[in-house]
């Protein structure tokens, strides 16, 4: 029995888990607690997730001919669009942050929830709120102008314009009261004693996002009213018609939504590292610079977002600046791929979910990482800027970087909220699926894009044919890989095997308290003298 | 080499002078890059392999600090190479971006859903922009409506059409041949049937193009119309005459000629049936509708289609316009016979370049014999 | 059932807050943190407008002209006026004289209709003019592009910074009840700290206003 075990067993008779607390639906819905309020954001992100799968998956199976296969035109172009707009503002930004961020946070610091409950409580229902408005676009019979509104089609746009940039705006309110819930929950509710460096990695991942989110969100709120008043009002703000620049929507959109795919990426950082660390039983390697790089990235990323727009009519001044600033950026990423890689070494490696997981993503996002140096070589972009290169490069940083860290949150996270463990052959089984069928997915998508296929394409050239239906191919395969991890872990919700507080023999803090946590974390405080990767003390594994 | 990588990563042939640097720079990239990721795979693989051995019996691990100056080397050289290659790209860009001095001029329109081109002497072209091959070309761009973008894959340049402004890109073509232009910045329904060709001509083929097109008296009309009727001899009936002018100024992008529904009216069984305008009434589409709908076709537009047709006044010459019309007459009893697959990508008719010159007035020099060429349409499109 | 546990488990919600302290510096990091995040919100606007005036320069002037300096300028000191009255609130709060601060927090609010009321009666001048934004824009004496599109941007940022106003009244509102009803005290009133910040930064932001819409020449 670990010694964590063996402390909680010797305690007093433990309270009931949060799940039994109190278990009305009001409870539930108009709960206080940051573990509930998580849960909730899994709920609702996992919902968006499957939803924008299907969308993505409707617009594969029309790719599987140069024609039409089983829609039009209009039809696709609602699909692409909405399958942005729904995975980037409903499931990406929210997902870690929501469900885990909520969860494990407080917990990490020692505190018993967030600095403010019942705002955690609103921007749930205030993402709610963001995601129906969002979705009544769809009712209204969708909107095509793609998930970047580029201006002047999104204003002259017949379609729902208006309902998904008011959803979207939503949307970006519920992300700066976590964010602030966050920041401010970081620096007050720390335990006594506990400094900054002393922090878990995940911590640090989830405070860096959070100051970009309130940095950034609210230029986007600004480009969807922008957007919205010239859809809706004329008022031509960016119509060269009435004296408006479509360019300067760009440098407004893209200012908000560079550093937004950081907001997207590094709260699956944060993840990456406690797992790598829980998993080889090893401090992470570079603790401070894993730390600084998190900054880096969240700073410098502000300072990139032209790199979108090299071939918009930008002077080759301004594209030399914005290129050599998009390369620093990307060394930020790499000193953390550095230190995950050397944390491994001299580890006791236990395989399972969680790491495959971790595998997954250093071989899926490494490869998209360096695509993103590929593409921001101004000469390269290009050939690739608006084509699939640019698709293939940003599923497999987003896709195979985050949706990988989200699985691999949820593996290693699932005995911590419900006290159960998952089958983990039936995880490694899902785990490869997931890994191989996004890479055939969006491999194909690279030499499509080196080809010259244009992305938001219906039709395409004929020769084009095998690799979109290879594409479409993996993509069923990822279905199915994500399909059945969603329904064993459902099962094992309910009839999954007790897990003990710490199956992984984890040092971080959050495993220090019974798993799943009593409503209020714990009913003593744990000891926080023992760092969070305090392995290589005591001698050999737990 | 060159080869092998182009044909491994499926980039199209190098066709412009920038194209072989621009992949060049590529392949290098690529191959550090797969180089550096499979050894960040291979690490880790084997430190996983090493913690499986050793990590079980709980046996005391080793010494675990790596060199201290691994850190920073491995950084540095990246950070050395990341700056590297943005050393290359961004001068690449430069010459990309910096049309050379003595380059002939092309006004670029880009419009929902076509391109349509413009010379200095006043010849225009749509669907297809001509250029003379080993000839730097700059291209003057802009929209009309909405931002589109425009790629040719085979020259690896590509620059946005911003409707309220004009950019700039240039290319010289390698060699003669065909090329593919795809918009691609999304811009509504026809977006990906928003193509054309670039076609590069020897240039002295490509002054006989032009030259065949301008009237001297009248310098103002647009280009084919001296070509219409005198390519194939006058032997050709107006309506002959009509469907190869639909196809070429591609009426057929958007009109049908069967009967199949799609973004403009069908043709077949047009001419003088009833018509619902969306203004109320109901005419009748005779001759004059039907140049009317050609010369300013928002005035009258159907019930059940979107104001989207371009107008056509001083684009089409009295000729073409009377041949479109013959044209539509021939299909007053076409059969309507409606697919259920939409419409493939309208017909690119090959472009013929007629052998006879132009009656010649006196004093004009010899103009060179010029061969009926049929540029091959690539095999990447669809016929 | 240990007492601790037992008197957790009749807690209802615990505060996370060890002590009252905490909570405060909470609130303040909280007002810090979002007034960073509405300084972006103006940010990208003035961004905007910048880049604007960057093509349009002269047109900008001359459409500036037709903006009455007099009321801009009586309205950038009345906004001044009522973030004094806002801090003076604070202070009386601070010493205990709650007559002073219910004085004061009504002149704040005074002060803020006063300058809503000099914003309508400016809006109305333009839209009789025919100085509307975007499409409803006739006033034809200025060169239309630049002209209208100053003219848009000059309603939006001055309509944005309008709705900050009011709802920065409706919370020196709710303050004013407070202090009336005696639950914001001497010992207890970071609400009031919160609610000033807030009112300050709506000053600020008016105070970048002025000259970009009213002085530029």
């Amino acid at each position: 029995m670990s010694v964590d075990e063996g402390m909680a067993s010797q305690a007093a008779p433990r309270e009931r888990s949060f799940w039994t607390a109190d278990t009305s639906v009001r409870s539930w819905l108009l709960t206080r607690d940051h573990k509930r309020i998580g849960i909730l954001f899994l709920v609702g992100t996992s919902l968006s997730l499957a939803l924008g799968g299907l969308f993505a998956l409707l617009l594969r199976l029309e790719l599987l001919t140069p024609d039409r296969t089983i829609m039009g035109p209009t039809t696709y172009n609602k699909l692409f669009t909405q399958h942005g707009v729904v995975m980037v503002w409903m499931f990406m930004i929210p997902a870690i942050p929501g469900i885990f961020g909520n969860f494990m946070l407080p917990i990490m610091i020692g505190a018993r929830d967030v600095a403010f409950p019942t705002l955690n409580l609103a921007s749930f229902w205030v993402y709610v709120l963001g995601a129906v408005v969002t979705l009544t676009a769809l009712a209204a019979g969708g909107v095509d102008t793609g998930w970047t509104f580029y201006v002047p089609y999104s204003a002259t746009s017949l379609s729902a314009v208006g309902w998904t940039v008011t959803g979207v705006f939503i949307l970006g309110i519920s992300t700066i009261m976590s964010a602030i819930n966050f920041i401010v929950t970081t620096h007050t509710l720390r335990v006594q004693g506990l400094g900054w460096m002393q922090l878990p990695l995940f911590v640090w991942a989830i405070y860096g996002t959070a100051i970009i989110q309130v940095v950034a969100t609210p230029v986007l709120g600004l480009s969807l009213l922008l957007v919205g008043l010239d859809h809706g009002f004329k008022l031509g703000i960016f119509d060269p018609q009435y004296g408006g620049d479509p360019i300067f929507y760009q440098h407004l959109f893209w200012f908000y939504s560079h550093p937004a795919v950081y907001i997207m990426i590094l709260p699956g950082f944060g993840v990456i590292s406690e797992v790598v660390s829980s998993f080889s039983h090893n401090p992470p390697v570079s603790y401070r610079l894993i730390v600084y790089s998190t900054f880096g990235i969240s700073f410098v990323g502000f300072l990139t977002w032209g790199h979108h727009m090299f071939v918009s009519g930008m002077s080759t001044f301004d594209a030399g600046i914005f290129g050599l600033l998009s390369m620093f950026v990307a060394i930020f990423s790499a000193i953390k791929v550095f230190a995950w890689t050397m944390t491994l070494r001299g580890g006791a490696i236990s395989l399972t979910t969680p790491l495959l997981y971790f595998f997954g993503f250093m071989f899926l996002f490494v490869f998209g990482g360096m695509t993103g140096v590929a593409v921001a070589s101004e000469s390269l972009d290009v050939h690739w800027h608006d084509t699939y290169f640019v698709v293939a490069h940003f599923h497999f940083v987003m896709v195979g970087g985050t949706l990988t860290a989200f699985l691999a949150a949820l593996h290693y996270w699932f005995p911590k909220m419900t006290g159960r463990r998952y089958p983990e052959r039936l995880g490694i089984a899902s785990s490869s699926l997931v890994v191989l069928g996004f890479f055939f997915t969006f491999m194909p998508q690279f030499l499509l894009g080196n080809a010259g296929m244009p992305r938001r394409y219906y039709s395409y050239p004929e020769a084009y044919q095998w690799l979109n239906v290879l594409s479409t191919g993996g993509a069923s395969v990822l279905a199915c890989g994500l399909l059945l991890t969603l329904s064993y872990l459902c099962v094992a919700c309910v009839r999954g095997a007790p897990a003990g507080d710490n199956p992984w023999g984890s040092r971080c803090f959050e495993w220090r308290v019974a798993s799943p946590p009593p409503k209020h974390n714990f009913t003593e405080l744990p000891d926080f003298e023992r760092g969070a990767y305090a392995y290589a003390e005591e001698g050999g594994l737990p | 080499m060159n080869e092998l990588f182009r044909r491994l990563l499926m980039l199209p042939p190098q066709a412009s002078s920038v194209a072989r640097d621009v992949d060049t720079l590529h392949f290098a990239l690529i191959s550090v890059s797969v180089l550096g990721w499979l050894g960040v795979l291979s690490a880790s693989i084997w430190f996983v392999v090493r913690g499986r051995r050793t990590g079980e019996n709980g046996a005391p691990r080793g010494l675990r600090k790596f060199p201290s100056w691994l850190e920073p080397a491995v950084i540095g050289a990246l950070l050395s190479g990341f700056v590297g290659v943005w050393l290359i790209g961004h001068a690449q860009y430069v010459h990309i971006q910096t049309p050379p001095r003595e380059s002939l001029d092309v006004y670029v329109v880009a419009k929902q859903w076509m391109w349509s081109f413009a010379y200095e002497d006043g010849t225009a072209s749509q669907h297809d922009l001509f250029v003379p091959a080993r000839r730097p070309v700059r291209l003057l761009i802009t929209s009309r409506d909405v931002v589109h973008s425009f790629f040719v894959p085979a020259f690896r340049i590509k620059q946005d059409a911003v409707p309220g402004r004009m950019t700039v890109a240039w290319f010289r073509a390698t060699q003669p041949g065909s090329y593919p232009l795809l918009c691609t910045e999304y811009c509504g329904l026809s977006h990906s049937r928003m193509r054309g060709r670039v076609i590069a001509l020897e240039p002295a083929h490509f002054e006989g193009w032009r030259r065949r097109f301008i009237d001297r008296d009248r310098p103002e009309l647009s280009a084919i119309s001296a070509g219409v009727g005198r390519a194939r001899g006058a032997t050709d009936d107006l309506a002959s005459q009509g469907e190869r002018v639909a196809s070429e100024r591609g009426c057929t992008r958007c009109h049908t000629i069967d009967g199949t529904p799609h973004l403009g009216p069908s043709w077949a069984g047009l001419y003088r049936s009833q018509v619902a305008l969306q203004d109320g009434r109901r005419i009748t589409a005779d001759d004059a509708y039907l140049t009317r709908s050609m010369m300013d076709p928002l005035h009258e537009l159907r019930v059940g289609f979107q104001a989207i047709m371009p107008s056509y006044l001083g684009e089409l010459s009295a000729a073409e316009t009377g041949a479109l019309v013959a044209f539509i007459h021939s299909l007053e009893r076409a059969p309507s016979a409606p697919r259920r697959a939409p419409l493939p990508y309208p017909s690119t008719t090959p472009v013929v370049v007629p052998a006879q010159r132009a009656p010649g007035k006196p004093g004009d020099s010899a103009s060179p014999q010029l061969e009926v060429e049929t540029i091959p349409t690539p095999a990447t499109e669809r016929p | 059932m240990s007492r601790e546990s037992a008197a957790l488990a009749s807690q209802a919600e615990p505060s996370p807050y060890a002590q009252p302290e905490t909570r405060r510096a909470a609130l303040t990091l909280a007002i810090w943190v979002f007034l960073g995040s509405e300084t972006m919100l103006f940010a990208g606007l003035f961004a905007l407008y910048t880049g604007y005036r960057a093509l349009y320069g002269a047109d900008f002037a001359h459409a500036a002209a037709f903006n009455e300096e007099w009321i801009g300028s009586l309205n950038t000191f009345v906004l001044i006026s009522s973030s004094f009255f806002a801090a003076w609130a604070l202070h009386a709060v601070r010493a205990g004289r709650r007559v002073m601060a219910l004085a004061s927090l009504c002149a704040v609010i005074a002060l803020g209709l006063c300058f809503l009321g000099l914003k309508s009666l400016e809006y109305y001048d333009h839209l009789s003019r025919g100085i509307a934004p975007g499409q409803f824009y006739t006033f034809t004496r200025l060169p239309q592009h630049g002209a209208r599109l100053f003219f848009t941007l000059y309603y939006f940022m001055t309509g944005l910074h309008a709705l900050h106003v009011i709802v920065g009244l409706s919370i020196m509102a709710w303050l004013l009840h407070r202090v009336h009803r005696k639950r914001t005290t001497r010992e207890r009133h970071v609400e009031l700290e919160l609610g000033a910040l807030y009112w300050h930064l709506v000053d600020i932001v008016w105070i970048f206003l002025w000259p970009l819409l009213y002085l530029i020449r």
